[in-house]
């Protein structure tokens, strides 16, 4: 005997039970004509068209996780927006900075040359020129050198 | 040839026509019983009806390659039973989607009773005892459920709960047993 033979051979018949049983009868009794009611009773209801209202939940998250991507992405984009008109920014300070001092050094440069100048022009002008309180003495100088 | 071809087109139209009708005439006879039987099954009035308006469509489909080897109604048990399996499978699979189930709790299912002229105490000894068995109906599993509406609800022979199921009559009965069992022992008669 197989544990299948023995599983079915094992259970009553349903037939058995509700003959020994008339409570489980009537129950099954009250049970079908209720079932049975129902039905008739919803089967024979107005229909009306309703629009059927099905929650998707995974369309609300895409729709949720789309915004937070976009959100982010456009947070992010002023974000890098920002700090990249700060740089540009700082770089054109920097720039201007060392413009300004390149200026300024050229500046310093020139006015030193011209100083220089001056300066070289004031000594061959100084060395030329021959004091007052030696004039006689360098007219002397010049009378015996055309003797 | 022409007129052959014609032939043959107004015979299929003829055909066709026959088809159509003898399909009518099989949903007008069937559509009560099978959405009884999904009725008792999901205790949904709403998806009832459109697991029936289901099976009704997938029968027009497949009319063509019914065959009569089993009735018509058993064929289109068959084809509710498979439905609604396929609901809740794909209900199950989806246990993430935020669903909602128009399943009338116990209580309400109870309130249908015949309209007779019994005595208000009788029916509320019977609503008490339609309580009990849909809360036993409850407690079963899916198969003894179908098995246990096919046959205390459509009143349908084991042979054809059998060929409706696709099960043996011998695991018909047990699960019948059983199913009965968990009634008797709801209804408080377990000896």
């Amino acid at each position: 005997m197989t544990w299948k033979t023995k599983w079915t051979t094992r259970t009553e018949e349903p037939a058995e039970i509700e003959a020994v049983d008339p409570a489980l009868k009537q129950a099954l009794g009250d049970f079908k004509a209720s079932v049975r009611a129902w039905s008739d009773a919803a089967h024979h209801r107005p229909h009306t068209a309703q629009s059927i209202v099905v929650h998707r939940s995974w369309q609300l998250a895409a729709g949720w996780s789309l915004a937070a991507v976009l959100l982010t992405g456009t947070m992010s984009g002023g974000f890098y927006e920002h700090h990249q008109r700060v740089v540009a920014a700082h770089i054109a300070a920097v720039q201007k900075a060392e413009q300004g001092r390149q200026a300024a050094a050229q500046r310093a440069l020139d006015q030193a040359q011209q100083e220089e100048d001056m300066l070289a022009s004031v000594d061959t002008d100084v060395s030329r020129e021959v004091p007052s309180a030696m004039e006689p003495l360098a007219q002397l100088t010049d009378e015996g050198e055309s003797k | 040839m022409a007129a052959c071809t014609i032939l043959d087109t107004m015979t299929m139209a003829t055909a066709d026509e026959d088809a159509a009708q003898e399909f009518s005439s099989v949903v007008a006879s069937h559509r009560p019983q099978i959405f009884r039987f999904l009725l008792a099954s999901t205790r949904d009035v709403d998806l009832a009806e459109t697991l029936t308006q289901e099976c009704f469509l997938k029968a027009h489909r497949n009319w063509s390659s019914f065959r009569g080897d089993s009735s018509a109604m058993t064929w289109l048990m068959r084809i509710a039973i498979n439905l609604q399996k396929d609901h809740w499978r794909n209900r199950r699979m989806q246990f993430w989607r935020q669903t909602r189930t128009n399943s009338v709790d116990l209580d309400e299912a109870s309130d249908w009773l015949p309209s007779g002229e019994s005595s208000q105490e009788t029916r509320l000894l019977a609503r008490e005892r339609v309580a009990q068995v849909w809360s036993a109906v409850e407690a079963l599993s899916e198969r003894q459920r179908t098995v246990f509406l096919l046959r205390y609800v459509e009143e349908l022979e084991l042979s054809e709960i059998a060929h409706t199921t696709g099960l043996s009559e011998g695991t018909v009965k047990a699960h019948l047993s059983r199913a009965l069992a968990r009634v008797r022992t709801e209804l408080g008669g377990k000896r």
